[in-house]
């Protein structure tokens, strides 16, 4: 059932968001962190969707858990369907470290969609980045970090709003990169910014 | 669809396209074998995507006018749709104008093929020229910003008019009522898509053949004269060779398919001029070859609207 509706999302999504898709797409279960920039809540679903299915079916987004974590049916699709790793956002209330939650969303084969700005930006250039990623990249070096820009699709839904408009969106996918060796994690966060960025010119 | 099978006139055309892209498919092929340069070898893996797509818009074609009707509202209200996207995309709106612009799409589009498919030709004709019309820039004031409001509304009621209006009166052939001619208006249809495609084909064909001097160079590097005069002359043969699937005589036929190619080249340098000012090569990237929906239906949606008109107040 849950693959029914999953492979059902995908295909809505696919419709509205018409993306084209720019660089190796990829298409072995390898684990990896795909890092992107955010400009709307239809991000995850598109680029989880531009993944080819056996691909999709190992990857994990990671949510926001006061928005996702509810009854009905936007529990059932972030647990069952998108197997979210959801993240309390909210530091006084959160039980668990948000590394850990993350760490542990990777286990031995699943694969995570992180947007490491945090939080949705305006659609022009994406801001500073959070230091999750590097901490979860140092935790698990065996893990790719692949560079994820979405493109046009602060205009198919922005914020604010709940319903699509079908304009044409890009996606492009960067060639995977690693933590190096004694980079530091501005350095770091700041070398990644900018991979997202000149995916501008596929 | 059986009554289609029997009828040998529609089978005869079915047969002369499939023959028109075999013919076209070996020659690709043995152009392909024959090229040499590097620049020669893109342009032939061009042509060839272009010939292999051809194929698939046929047969998509075929299908929807074996169906008898609904299936070709169908099929141009989603290439309007598909359009309109393209055109929507290029076009800088602001976040106020999200309200107005799903219901461009999401009601707008489809009450336009609606009215199509029960022919309720009053509405029909009226209702993107007026009433979108007026729709769409009170919805775009309900939502407070004035910046630019007039060049917004305006680049959306363009594109509704262009890919939406225009492109209808193509499936919208179906209800006009012509003399001896009822039950078989899927024949008009046929004629003006063939022409109006074959023309641009011609062109392109007769300006890689023998074109130099360009038209409009900075809108369109790849119109020539010779390309427009040896595809428009053509075409106009080829319509006029098309008499007995129409209510037209031999030379009324002509003159037709005169004035569609005429309208077909119009549209695509209109169109261009659109593309050039934002920068870009094609509205999409949806057809292997040939560009976006857009870039393959601009001439339809110059000639579809006159030919419509012409063939309603003189058939």
């Amino acid at each position: 059932m849950k693959h029914v509706v999953g492979g059902a999302i995908a295909r809505v999504a696919q419709f509205l968001a018409g993306a084209t898709i720019h660089g190796e797409r990829p298409s072995d279960t390898r684990q990896r962190i795909y890092f992107a920039n955010h400009t709307s809540h239809l991000d995850f679903v598109v680029i989880w969707a531009a993944l080819p299915p056996h691909v999709r079916a190992c990857t994990r987004p990671v949510a926001a858990k006061d928005y996702w974590d509810k009854r009905g049916l936007r529990g059932y699709l972030a647990r069952e369907v998108f197997n979210a790793v959801l993240i309390e956002r909210d530091r006084a209330v959160a039980h668990a470290d948000p590394i850990e939650t993350l760490v542990d969303g990777l286990g031995d084969s699943h694969s995570l969609i992180v947007f490491p700005e945090g939080t949705r930006g305006s659609g022009t250039d994406p801001g500073p980045f959070k230091s999750g990623i590097y901490r979860v990249a140092t935790r698990r070096p065996d893990v790719e970090l692949v560079p994820v820009l979405i493109d046009n699709l602060n205009r198919i839904l922005p914020k604010g709003e709940f319903t699509p408009v079908p304009l044409l969106s890009h996606i492009a996918f960067g060639q995977p990169m690693r933590v190096g060796d004694g980079e530091t994690k501005a350095d770091f966060l700041e070398r990644a910014r900018k991979a997202v960025l000149e995916l501008r010119e596929w | 669809m059986v009554n289609f099978l029997k009828d040998r006139q529609m089978l005869m055309l079915f047969g002369g396209v499939v023959a028109l892209l075999i013919v076209a498919t070996i020659i690709g092929r043995l152009l392909r074998m024959r090229a040499k340069s590097d620049s020669a070898r893109s342009t032939i893996d061009n042509l060839n995507a272009r010939i292999n797509a051809w194929w698939v818009m046929s047969f998509v074609f075929t299908l929807s006018l074996l169906t008898g009707g609904l299936g070709s509202v169908i099929l141009f209200g989603f290439l309007s749709f598909s359009a309109l996207r393209e055109f929507i995309t290029l076009t800088p709106t602001r976040p106020a104008d999200h309200r107005a612009l799903f219901w461009v799409f999401f009601v707008i589009v489809p009450l336009q093929y609606y009215l199509v498919a029960t022919h309720w030709y009053g509405l029909f004709s009226i209702l993107i020229p007026v009433y979108a019309f007026l729709f769409i820039p009170s919805r775009i004031a309900l939502s407070g910003d004035p910046e630019r409001f007039l060049e917004r509304s305006a680049k959306i009621q363009w594109g509704l008019m262009i890919c939406v209006y225009c492109l209808s009166h193509v499936p919208a052939l179906l209800m006009v009522k012509v003399l001896n001619f009822e039950g078989k208006q899927a024949r008009l249809l046929f004629f003006l898509v063939v022409v109006v495609q074959m023309s641009d084909v011609l062109q392109y064909v007769w300006g890689k053949l023998a074109g130099k001097t360009k038209i409009a160079p900075v809108i369109s590097p790849s119109k020539t004269w010779a390309g427009f005069l040896g595809g428009i002359l053509t075409a106009t043969a080829l319509g006029a060779c098309l008499w007995w699937i129409t209510p037209f005589n031999p030379w009324q036929a002509a003159v037709m398919a005169f004035v569609i190619t005429i309208l077909g080249f119009l549209g695509g340098l209109t169109m261009s001029a659109i593309k050039r000012d934002r920068g870009v090569k094609d509205y999409g990237a949806s057809i292997a070859g040939h560009g976006g929906v857009l870039d393959r239906i601009d001439s339809l949606c110059f000639a579809g609207p006159v030919f419509f008109h012409l063939v309603r107040y003189y058939f």
